[in-house]
């Protein structure tokens, strides 16, 4: 939702500011206008629903609800962790990707025997489906009984961790990093390869060490892509989903809903339409605010 | 003080050798220029003097001691690269004070040391912009001034002019020569383009293939190639390059049969060319003349009015066509028969070979030095 929110603004943005003496608007209106449906109707009916008294396993329960679901949901403690949640799994997965994305970016750019196949494998989970990783990690890696990670920590004598009750959300977080870096790791990795290698040179015979060229050349080359893989990343982690279901579904009590779950809770769980709509436009709002923010830094960092 | 002496210095990418065994002696605050067409592995040699590619074989020794293995910051040298190869998220300034920054000069004299070069180039308006917002012939100019600032022993440039427009490289080439004598310093040029050889280099070092072919003072190269390679590299336009016979070697000189089978005595020593074996002739286009008494006929095919001089390209049957230098009012026609003479004591052959035959007489300008040291 936001993604085409933003995506259309710029779209029609960019059509308007042509720089020829062509009219191009006409020529972008049929994918404006597709976009908009696109859009509009799935939010029209969001909103209409939002404020509707609409639950499905009680069909006696219609009529207006006013911002009576609104206002349910923002006194609802849940909405708060719910928020935090989110704030905290996209915040801290960001960090993990765009650090070990960087690190990785770096070390594969080097030439080593077997580059290619290591590449390649660096990049495998990206491929892989969300309900897939996570079921992966759940059974295979992260299971208390069964899992690779027990097995181990059992073999150093240190006994299991029973991951997804005692940390869930940091549990979560790792799946979800452990998808990401791929992309991350992807995207900086082209740029490291249009680094000049002259750069590199003229540090070294500069007198820089290799950490004084990562911190004074590679990091600031990598400034821009890493704020596009911000960008990206933040618009599709907001809306984590599969891997909260598959693995805690949202518990221990809520210590791993985040926004997309509550709603999906709300609107699925408990059949209240209304109150999941309500949700939904929450979201949307913050989604918004922070993509609207997003790409302002976005677009000086890309100016400058 | 410094010179940099290269003992049968080597360079292998596996199985290939890009460079096979160079020996070069460069005296202190000379400019060598290393010439040769692309591919010829001059930028290899020269990052091999900068540290930054390994040495396969042989000695690298700076003010006589070997540096082989000392890594390229540690050697005193400092290069500007084709690409500049600025920082650009760094303004000029910092740009210019990076190595002072990292080997942790205090800012006081950073500045002053940037604001010195600043000023011998004429940077000073510029120092706080990024390199994104400077002209190609600026960004030359910082790169250069990033080199200065180190106050190195060496200078290394690799084809630090080709990125920039005609009348820019012009400029740069006499500001870089003009450079070379404020600074004293010993300085080592990359170039394919032998204008800029010529024109700024004390001693030429002409390499071909991953060897040297020739090292002398522009002159030298200009009057006295040592073979057909450096012949019909150096010079523009090119020289003539004709293939010629042996009819007889004497002891004032070759005799040999020109296209058309005209003859022409030549007088260099020959001593071990047969009657009948296989030469060639070369000639600059501006020992080559227009005469009705000359012993080449042909067929004027081109003529290139340049306003001081003329370039007239004549068809002499077999092989290619002669360059003639004339006069800028020259009134040579397309399509006129004509008679080329040559000027006999200026000429070169070269054996079967290619290598140079030795000249009875010397110049005595080809051994000029441009200046004393
Ligand atoms: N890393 C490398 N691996 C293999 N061959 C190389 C490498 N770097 C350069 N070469 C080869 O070395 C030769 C000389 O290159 P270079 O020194 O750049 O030539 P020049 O500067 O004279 O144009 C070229 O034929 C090039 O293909
Ligand atoms: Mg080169």
């Amino acid at each position: 939702m936001v993604a085409t929110t933003t995506t259309s603004s710029q779209a029609s943005h960019g059509g308007v500011r042509s720089g020829r003496g062509v009219d191009t608007r006409p020529l972008i209106w049929p994918s404006v206008g597709v976009l908009l449906i696109w859009m509009i109707i799935p939010l029209a009916l969001t909103l209409w629903f939002s404020i509707r008294n609409y639950k499905l396993d009680d069909p006696s329960i219609t009529g207006f609800a006013g911002l009576g679901n609104y206002s349910y949901l923002l006194t609802d403690p849940s909405l708060t962790t719910a928020l935090l949640n989110t704030l905290l799994l996209v915040g801290g997965v960001l960090i993990a990707t765009v650090v070990f994305g960087t690190l990785f970016a770096v070390l594969f750019d080097q030439d080593f025997w077997g580059k290619g196949v290591a590449r390649l494998l660096v990049i495998a989970p990206f491929f892989v489906m969300p309900t897939v990783a996570a079921l992966v990690w759940k059974n295979l890696l992260m299971d208390p009984v069964n899992g690779l990670f027990a097995f181990i920590t059992r073999s150093l004598g240190l006994g299991a961790i029973t991951w997804f009750s005692d940390m869930p959300l940091f549990s979560i977080g790792i799946i979800v990093a452990w998808q990401w870096i791929p992309f991350a790791t992807l995207i900086l990795l082209t740029a490291m390869q249009s680094l000049d290698r002259e750069q590199i040179e003229a540090a070294r015979m500069d007198g820089a060490k290799a950490v004084s060229r990562f911190i004074h050349i590679i990091v600031p080359h990598l400034g821009r892509p890493i704020t596009v893989v911000v960008m990206i990343e933040t618009i599709f982690l907001l809306s984590v989903f599969a891997e909260i279901l598959v693995t805690t579904s949202g518990g221990p009590g809520d210590a791993s809903t985040n926004l997309t779950y509550l709603i999906y809770k709300n609107a699925l769980l408990d059949f209240d339409v209304g109150l999941g709509s309500a949700g939904g436009v929450i979201a949307i709002v913050l989604a918004n605010i922070v993509a609207f923010f997003l790409v302002r830094t976005v677009a000086r960092n890309l100016d400058a | 003080m410094a010179t940099v002496a290269l003992k049968s210095v080597k360079k292998s990418y596996g199985d290939i050798n890009i460079i096979q065994g160079v020996d070069l002696d460069i005296q202190d605050r000379e400019f060598v220029v290393f010439v040769g067409p692309s591919g010829c592995g001059k930028s290899t040699l020269l990052r091999m003097i900068a540290g930054l590619e390994e040495i396969t074989a042989g000695e690298l020794k700076i003010d006589g001691k070997v540096v082989n293995d000392v890594p390229p910051d540690a050697r005193g040298l400092a290069m500007v690269f084709q690409s500049y190869a600025l920082y650009p998220h760094m303004t000029v300034a910092n740009n210019m004070g990076f190595a002072l920054r990292l080997a942790g000069v205090p800012k006081a004299e950073r500045d002053a040391k940037v604001k010195d070069a600043a000023r011998i180039l004429q940077l000073e308006p510029l120092l706080q912009r990024k390199p994104g917002q400077l002209s190609g012939g600026q960004r030359q100019r910082v790169a250069i001034g990033r080199a200065i600032v180190r106050q190195p022993k060496v200078f290394l440039f690799d084809e630090p002019l080709s990125n920039l427009d005609a009348a820019l490289r012009v400029q740069m080439r006499i500001e870089i020569a003009r450079l070379h004598s404020s600074l004293a310093a010993t300085m080592i040029y990359v170039t394919h383009d032998q204008i800029e050889a010529m024109t700024m280099a004390d001693r030429i070092v002409v390499l071909r293939s991953g060897k040297i072919e020739q090292v002398g003072t522009p002159l030298e190269l200009y009057h006295y190639p040592a073979n057909v390679f450096v012949a019909g590299f150096i010079g523009s336009p090119k020289m003539n390059l004709v293939p010629v016979k042996v009819q007889s070697a004497g002891a004032d000189g070759i005799t040999i049969v020109l296209p058309g089978g005209g003859t022409a005595m030549i007088p260099v020593q020959s001593s071990n060319a047969a009657a009948g074996s296989a030469a060639t002739l070369g000639v600059r286009p501006e020992n080559v003349a227009i005469s009705a008494d000359g012993p080449i006929a042909g067929e004027i095919t081109v003529v290139e009015h340049l306003g001081g001089e003329t370039l007239v390209y004549v068809n002499v049957g077999e092989g290619p066509f002669i360059t003639v230098k004339a006069g800028g009012d020259s009134a040579a026609n397309v399509g006129a028969r004509v008679r080329l003479s040559l000027k006999t004591d200026e000429a070169n052959v070269f054996d079967t070979n290619g290598a140079a035959m030795v000249p009875k007489v010397r110049k005595p300008l080809a051994d000029l030095e441009k200046r004393g040291h």
